[in-house]
């Protein structure tokens, strides 16, 4: 593990601040797409740090936070039946629905687990053949292979009692649907290197191509960041729109095929719903009918649930990139890490916790918003509110 | 989009007010909360506030002794509960804990632990062999810190009454010419770690959880009140000290900063963290200023005394990695701000609630 010190060492990050402030010219405007480098990027004020006119727009990459409401209410419901053990990855727990949470219900009565990984929930499921355990299947690339594989496990096992509330979303999707507004404010993409690690990089280079912005692979310490958004300016300053992989220690051009065939096996290519962005066409998982006997969804017969917004919320906005929590009325006052009022709140990776634990509370040191950077994609919540 | 069940109003997020969540008792806000808002003003008749401390310096009047009248003093006394999941772990049990972690408590108002209290509250079914196990290693613990054992209790509840064994010790002591508290910390202040930090937390998770770490981590579940002792003599302007158990370093220094109505400026390329409890935490996404810790305390000094104070703790086996880790300023009244590795400067917030490992 000594490889990290070296990720994070100030003379090396210095050097690197340097050579950017060499090389930019102009202003640019670069998207982070993964929550966990928000973190590290807020964490750390390597936004605050980079030249003047070099701008991070952090991206929607927090599986916890574009998980819809409905699809929380749903985990809700299923969790608050008695013959349930509900297990989660463990900032699910804090997230609100509608009504409660799952810490909340937890204190009530129900079973409430966390587990690292779900194939612990598979084992919870073998040894407790009298309850029904499910497992809330959420996240992008990265978390999908293991997900899957708790399903094929769970075949193997023939258990009839374990089922999955899947909210998988893939990352692709989102950044064309970014980049396809019309007022797309973003030049140049991080793209997300444990996403990458999975699925590789070929799927970004007719992104790369079409909409002609550079990306580049990135990793998630501070040094890596900085990589990342080096190449990403030097690309900017020279006019070149190639996917780059900066991260090339985790990150192979093709990514990890058993992973992804497991994926395959499992699940398949759905329409999505994002908290805050709306339905993107293609932009999910879903089980395979082969495999619909474990979808906690049909099993529980919960898909009726639906759900609304707080009004307060902007999340949606700063989900796409548009706007900063800082610029939020509710921000810092009615909602906090401890009472959150919508799901940037919740997580670590979501950008107004990251925010509010790097204890910004004004808008003084950041660089001036953009006015809005992605359309809301029609259908989507804050379009009809 | 859709009506909701509470009709035309949006519903306002549930926050839960009527129940005890386990958040509140990690030793951040929600710890503090509860403390404040039910706990305290329960008890407002002995000294207000006062019960938010972990431990209390009570003056002794003077008192007749066969005759001739015997000079009056001060007491520290504390107690403490003990309900670690697993009760045994790499490094330590609860029985060591419970010894220690009292000991500690009274060491922070720089008392010298004269004797222990010990009660045991024991689930029906539990192993003989595992309460052997746990007495021995509050007896050793015990025997290792001086500290004497002198008065228990032993109750015994029924299956699913609690889990396995609670300890709660509670112990006294008398108090030297030094007595820190967090109101006298001074802007200008050196911050003193003993030790690096959130080993305990990390070794309790990873034998709960069973990871499978290449390396194993061990919790720094120790009694200072030696080294405290040798600190103090070594700095008798010591303001205050605190050893950050549940709630880690953050909370610790929060609750310091918020008393003494002063900032504290850290230096996070100063803050010691061994490279496993580090790599454990970043794979969890825990912040490790987060995480409890049982060996290491943290000390305000002003700076003229800061040298001789980091070498009082260094020579003894539990301050050899003491460090200094930042300062005491007059900035910022009640908040911790960390200087980051890239140079910038990052608020630092207590915990909230309970700690949750993040999804990726």
């Amino acid at each position: 593990m000594k490889y990290l010190a070296e990720y994070r060492d100030p003379g090396l990050a210095r050097a690197a601040l340097a050579e950017l402030r060499r090389i930019a010219t102009k202003p640019w405007s670069i998207m982070e797409v993964c929550g966990g480098q928000t973190n590290t990027m807020v964490r750390q004020g390597i936004d605050e740090v980079l030249p003047a006119g070099i701008r991070m727009i952090h991206g929607p990459g927090c599986p916890v936070c574009v998980t819809p409401l409905e699809q929380i209410d749903r985990a809700l419901a299923i969790a608050a039946r008695p013959e349930v053990i509900f297990t989660s990855y463990g900032d699910m727990l804090r997230v609100p629905g509608s009504q409660t949470d799952l810490l909340s219900l937890r204190a009530r009565g129900a079973t409430v687990r966390v587990v690292y990984s779900p194939l612990q929930a598979v084992e919870l499921a073998a040894a407790n053949p009298d309850r029904q355990v499910v497992f809330f299947a959420i996240g992008f690339e990265t978390t999908a292979p293991a997900n899957a594989m708790s399903v094929l496990r769970a075949a193997e096992l023939g258990l009839d009692n374990y089922s999955v509330l899947v909210s998988h979303v893939l990352v692709p999707p989102a950044m064309r649907a970014i980049l396809a507004s019309p007022d797309n404010e973003v030049q140049a993409f991080l793209a997300a290197g444990h996403v990458c690690a999975v699925m590789g990089y070929t799927e970004y280079e007719p992104i790369a191509a079409t909409y002609q912005v550079p990306i580049v692979v990135t990793g998630f310490e501070p040094l890596d960041l900085l990589d990342g958004i080096l190449h990403a300016v030097r690309q900017l300053e020279s006019g070149r729109t190639e996917v780059e992989n900066a991260y090339a220690r985790a990150v192979a051009r093709d990514g990890n095929p058993a992973a992804q065939k497991v994926v395959a096996t499992v699940f398949e290519v759905c329409d999505r719903a994002w908290r805050g962005i709306g339905v993107i066409p293609d932009s999910g998982l879903g089980l395979r009918e082969a495999y619909a006997a474990f979808d906690a969804e049909r099993r529980f017969a919960v898909s009726q649930v639906t759900a609304q917004e707080h009004p307060a919320c902007i999340a949606g906005s700063i989900m796409r990139g548009s706007r900063l929590p800082t610029d939020c009325s509710a921000y810092a006052t009615q909602c906090t890490p401890r009472s959150p009022l919508g799901a940037p709140m919740v997580s670590t990776e979501g950008t107004c916790a990251a925010f509010f634990a790097a204890g910004r509370r004004s808008p003084s040191s950041l660089v001036p918003a953009p006015t809005a950077a992605v359309q809301p994609v029609p259908g989507s919540r804050e379009s009809q509110s | 989009m859709t009506a909701t069940v509470q009709g035309a109003g949006c519903p306002v997020p549930h926050r839960e007010t009527e129940r005890i969540l386990l958040g509140h008792g990690s030793g951040g806000q929600l710890s503090a909360a509860l403390l404040r808002d039910v706990i305290a003003p329960a008890l407002a008749s002995g000294a207000p506030g006062a019960i938010v401390d972990d431990a209390a310096v009570l003056e002794v009047p003077g008192m007749p002794d066969g005759g001739s009248p015997r000079p009056g003093g001060s007491l520290v006394f504390s107690t403490d509960a003990f309900v670690v999941n697993p009760r045994e772990f790499p490094g330590g049990c609860i029985g060591d804990l419970a010894v220690n972690g009292t000991i500690n408590d009274l060491a922070m108002m720089g008392g010298r632990p004269l004797a222990l209290s010990l009660a045991y509250i024991i689930e029906e079914g539990l192993p003989v062999e595992e309460l052997r196990r746990v007495s021995a290693a509050v007896g050793r613990a015990a025997a290792t810190a001086g500290v004497p054992i002198v008065t228990g209790d032993t109750k015994v509840v029924g299956r699913g009454a609690a889990d396995g064994i609670y300890l709660v010790t509670s112990g006294v002591g008398v108090t030297g010419a030094v007595r820190p508290s967090a109101s006298r910390v001074q802007a200008g202040d050196a911050v003193l770690l003993s030790g690096p930090i959130a080993a305990h937390g990390m070794a309790v998770m990873s034998a709960r959880e069973d990871f499978g770490f290449d390396a194993e981590i061990l919790s720094d579940t120790a009694p200072l009140h030696r080294m405290v002792a040798d600190l103090l003599a070594a700095a008798p302007a010591t303001h205050t000290l605190r050893d950050p158990t549940r709630g880690g370093l953050a909370s610790a220094l929060n609750e310091i900063a918020e008393t003494a109505g002063i900032g504290v400026d850290l230096d996070e390329a100063a803050l010691p963290v061994a490279e496993p409890v580090r790599a454990a935490c970043d794979l969890l996404g825990l912040d490790p200023m987060h995480v409890a810790n049982e060996g290491i305390c943290v000390a305000f000094v002003p700076a003229a005394q800061a040298s001789a104070a980091l070498a009082a703790m260094r020579a003894r086996p539990e301050g050899v990695g003491a460090v200094a880790i930042g300062r005491a300023v007059a900035d910022h009244p009640g908040r911790v701000t960390v200087r980051t590795l890239i140079g910038s400067q990052r608020i630092v917030d207590p915990l909230i609630g309970e700690q949750l490992p993040r999804i990726c």
